[in-house]
């Protein structure tokens, strides 16, 4: 017998909006990596002295690298809002016997979400 | 020249028998060298359609005497006794079984089995998996079937023909879908759980793969088929398609109404309607009757008309979204996928539709059948448990306990019989692989299968349907043969070897047209009314001449029919009495 | 019968793949154009063209009522079960039918199912205990609560439709996949099994529950509402806490 194997297009995430959605979410990663290099770098300059991370605030505030930390903060945005709608998949819960609804646990996950932005905010803004 | 496949049991067809068997003989004897022949896939065998349930006794207020009474009066009496007692005994640990093999039986609050009533019985005691309890029940078996190493599957391979040497079956002749090749597979005992021959129908609730494979491989071998005059209509099937609504909506409350919304069946000796729900009364009698009911409606022009034919309705509002979700979901889903109309708010259009053959291969209860190192079980066999009609919920049951009784009894036979006589059985199957190529492939053609198809279907229900008669019955057997004489004048557009579906067709094709002449021949000779079997022009039951079951033997011509005594042992034959 | 027909009967086009392997090296196209019918599902149009028109088209089928698996293809480049996807819902644009996506063809519309036939036994879809108990004993209690915890990874009819929309498995071919997964998972939280762990090793790896991304198509497209998805991850918080367990708490889990 000979069978035939049709092989994957290259495009073939272009084919289903599921899978666009899904390529661009894995694709999100690049944008948050980046950033940590960033701000793995700022340690190292906060740690060389004063001028090297005054130096180092300047170049983060040109104009491409703000354009570059708003991409970010849209790239992580869209993976957890994309992560959170999944979430119900991975989490079932039960109280007294019967299934917590998909909607509660994502509403769980966004609680979660904002006590720990606020948590975070109180100790940066607090000073 | 390829090596021969050798085997010492051999099973055909994986279903629910089919795999019980498989594992009954594995279990028993480690060291078996066993081998499942399917046409499909296991878990695409027929057993997946089965909704409703298994019957069993479990529970303290039901007692084995009441499932046999049951099953016997459901038979018309025709069923052997002795064989329904060791059916009824053996079928609660068959089912216990499954039960630890996994199967999501469905639970009481208390992480008991839960059972359910079902037509005819005078206690609940259906074990069921929701309305999927046949899916379950297969893939149950077959998951559970494939950690034993000693079982080998040839799957969506089509066997052909049994091979007989020194008067015993030792193999079969089978096609590999997938390459075409026609080989020989040896054994030292053959078991057939091929499953029923509901397509000999046009209307029927049997998938595509219901075709008599095994009954007719029996029948070629000189085995007599028992009883194939008694065909089962269900009485609720969707109209145009054919599709089962399981009798558990009626065991769940659900009632059968005409076009003047009125519960008819009261008017037939299963009365009175209330109160509702009440065991073995209305729409919890047996098959045959309530199909026969509608038929009776349709003559006093109380069924509604529709476009697949006339109609009755059932109605299950009343049970409420909540228990139809959670009792019978799967009906919800065919009815609104299939006639666009949901239960829970308007009533499901049925019909009486062919659903199951109380006949088969003539077999005793060890699953044996005359020709030695041949065994039978599930529906291809006729052990006899269901008579003249089968209670609903036995058939899940049957299959475990005789496919189980097959598997033990054949592996018993085959450790002492290997296969031996191969160059005769190489032979034989040269003789075949000739047969397939000279005469169903053969150079010219002009008949279609599928319109041979077709014209049988249409024969068989214009003789064989609810009511029969002489002259009806006479016609069906004259225009079988005319389309057994068109078969030899097959043309078929497929000639290539690679997955050739048209071939297996036309060799199904030909299998059923055995199968539609043994039900046509049986029936035309029962000349009295008995169950599932309705003749007009005989209305009575005759016990004195037909207290017996049937057995059509194969011969050039019509077939032989001979008949054998009914094993009667302690409940001796009485009127059949539902309602009250 | 005819005079009511010239009031022009509908039809509709179908695309069907064709690939018969010993005539040919590449697939192809072949068009059928057929009469219409409000209450016909595509195989109803697959079985007129075999029965009427070409009987060397290939494909498979049986129950025709959603729950043998047989009749999954590519229904306009989704995956489907033929038997319950209505003419109607496509009319009246042609209907392109293609054999499961990523799967072998071996003819036709019919795939070749070896490569999950072997996934299968691979998980160990079968219920394993330290102990048997005698069937004497009775049934193992489980209550409805406990058969609701795995019910739904239990209706998986085995139909590939899941396989066919997962990436994953198109561009990593040795992935579990979803079905198999989601089989494995069905008997790790059936109440009566106690095979858990060694399904576990053989699921946390890289190419068991590790390969998934989380695309979610199988849930979309499964017809049984199995949501192999939901195994997959449910089967990665396990594996991940079975760790975080072991780790932290090492002498507690022998």
């Amino acid at each position: 017998m000979r069978a035939y194997s049709r092989p994957t297009e290259f495009n073939w995430w272009l084919t289903n909006r599921t899978y666009f959605f899904f390529v661009v979410r894995e694709l999100t990663s690049v944008l948050i990596a980046a950033y940590m290099v960033f701000l793995l770098v700022l340690l190292r300059r906060l740690a060389a002295g004063p001028e090297a991370y005054a130096a180092y605030l300047r170049f983060l505030g040109s104009p491409g690298m703000l354009l570059f930390h708003l991409a970010a903060l849209a790239a992580a945005l869209y993976h957890s809002i994309t992560w959170f709608r999944l979430a119900p998949m991975a989490i079932t819960l039960r109280v007294r016997g019967r299934r917590v609804p998909g909607a509660t646990v994502v509403a769980a996950n966004y609680a979660a979400w904002l006590v720990v932005s606020l948590v975070v905010a109180w100790i940066v803004l607090r000073s | 020249m390829v090596d021969v496949l050798r085997h010492d049991l051999l099973i055909i067809g994986g279903g629910a028998a089919g795999l019980r068997a498989a594992t009954a003989a594995a279990q028993l004897h480690p060291r078996l060298n066993i081998a499942i022949v399917s046409k499909v896939y296991p878990m695409r065998s027929h057993t997946v359609s089965a909704e409703g349930g298994a019957g069993g006794v479990i529970k303290s207020n039901d007692s084995l005497d009441e499932h046999i009474q049951d099953t016997i009066s459901g038979s018309d009496w025709l069923a052997d006794q002795d064989a329904v007692e060791l059916f009824v005994r053996e079928a609660p640990a068959e089912l216990l079984q499954l039960e630890h093999w996994g199967c999501p039986w469905s639970r009481e609050p208390d992480g008991s089995v839960a059972v359910r009533p079902f037509g005819g019985m005078q206690k609940e005691r259906t074990w069921f998996a929701a309305d999927k309890t046949g899916f379950h029940l297969l893939h149950t078996l077959f998951q559970t079937s494939l950690q034993f190493s000693s079982i080998r599957r040839y799957d969506e391979w089509f066997a052909t023909r049994l091979v007989v040497e020194n008067g015993r079956c030792q193999g079969v002749v089978a096609i590999e879908l997938r390459t075409g090749q026609i080989r020989l597979i040896s054994a030292g005992a053959v078991i057939l759980a091929t499953g029923g021959a509901g397509r000999i129908f046009p209307f029927t609730t049997n998938g595509a793969i219901c075709t008599g494979d095994g009954m007719a491989l029996a029948y070629r071998a000189g085995v007599p088929l028992k009883d194939m005059e008694f065909v089962q209509y269900h009485p609720t099937g969707l109209p145009g398609t054919g599709i089962l609504i399981t009798e558990a909506a009626r065991g769940e409350g659900g009632i059968l109404v005409n076009k003047d919304g009125y519960r008819y069946l009261q008017d037939y000796g299963l009365g009175p309607p209330d109160p509702w729900p009440r065991l073995r009364a209305m729409e919890l009698g047996p098959r045959d009757k309530l199909s026969q009911c509608f038929v009776y409606e349709m003559q006093k022009g109380r069924t509604i008309q529709g476009p697949y034919g006339d109609i009755v309705y059932l109605d299950v509002r009343h049970l409420g979204e909540k228990k139809i979700n959670e009792k019978i979901p799967f009906v919800r889903e065919l009815a609104r996928k299939y006639v666009g109309i949901d239960p829970v708010h308007e009533p499901i259009p049925v019909r009486p539709v062919v659903h199951y053959m109380m006949g088969g291969v003539h077999t005793d209860a060890q699953g044996a059948t005359p020709l030695p190192g041949l065994y039978a079980a599930g529906e291809a066999a006729c052990v006899s448990i269901n008579g003249a009609n089968r209670l609903g919920s036995n058939s899940l049951s049957e299959c475990l306990v005789f496919g189980a009784r097959a598997g033990r009894a054949a592996a018993a036979f085959a450790r002492e019989h290997p296969a031996a006589d191969l160059a005769a059985l190489e032979a034989q199957s040269r003789d075949e692989e000739r047969r397939i190529t000279t005469t169903v492939l053969r150079a010219e053609g002009t008949e279609r299968v599928s319109t041979l198809r077709q014209e049988m279907q249409l024969a068989m229900e214009s003789g064989c349907g609810i009511f029969r008669d002489e002259a009806s019955l006479q016609e069906t057997c004259n225009r079988l043969a005319r389309a057994r004489g068109r078969f030899m004048r097959l043309w078929l557009d497929d000639r290539s070897r690679v997955y050739n579906t048209e071939l297996v067709a036309a060799l199904e094709l030909d299998f059923m047209l055995d199968a539609a002449e043994a039900v046509a021949y049986s029936a035309l000779a029962r000349t009295e009314s008995r169950g599932s079997h309705q003749r007009t022009d005989h209305p009575q039951r005759d016990d004195a001449r037909f207290l017996k079951h049937t057995l059509a033997y194969r011969t050039g011509g019509a077939p032989r029919v001979d008949y054998l005594d009914v094993a009667i042992t302690r409940w001796p034959p009485a009127q059949r009495v539902y309602g009250g | 019968m005819m005079a009511e027909q010239t009031v022009a009967e509908r039809t509709i086009t179908l695309e069907v793949f064709r690939y018969r392997p010993e005539q040919e090296s590449e697939p192809t196209f072949q068009t059928y154009e057929i009469p219409y019918r409000e209450d016909w599902v595509v195989l109803d149009a697959l079985n007129y063209i075999k029965d009427s028109v070409d009987g060397s088209l290939t494909y498979r089928w049986s129950c025709r009522m959603g729950v043998c698996g047989s009749c999954g293809m590519m229904v306009n480049g989704v995956p489907k079960l033929t038997c319950s996807t209505f003419l109607k819902d496509y009319y009246p644009h042609p209907i392109r039918i293609e054999p499961l996506a990523n799967f072998p063809v071996a003819r036709d519309l019919a795939i070749v199912l070896d490569d999950f036939m072997a996934k299968l036994v691979h998980v160990r879809p079968w219920i394993i205990r330290r102990q048997e108990e005698p069937l004497e004993a009775g049934e193992y209690r489980q209550t409805p609560e406990e058969l609701d915890r795995y019910k739904h990874f239990s209706m998986c009819i085995n139909c590939m439709l899941c396989y066919a929309a997962c990436p994953i498995y198109g561009l990593e071919p040795e992935f579990v996949g979803p079905a198999a997964i989601a089989l494995a998972q069905r008997y790790n939280l059936d109440s009566r099994d106690q095979g858990g762990r060694e399904r576990m090793g053989i699921l946390s790896t890289h190419e068991g529950i590790w390969a998934c991304t989380l695309v979610g198509e199988c849930t979309t497209v499964c017809p049984a509402e199995v949501d192999p998805a939901g195994a997959i991850q449910q089967a990665k918080l396990a594996s991940a806490l079975g760790w975080l367990r072991r780790v932290l708490v090492p002498w507690g889990n022998k």
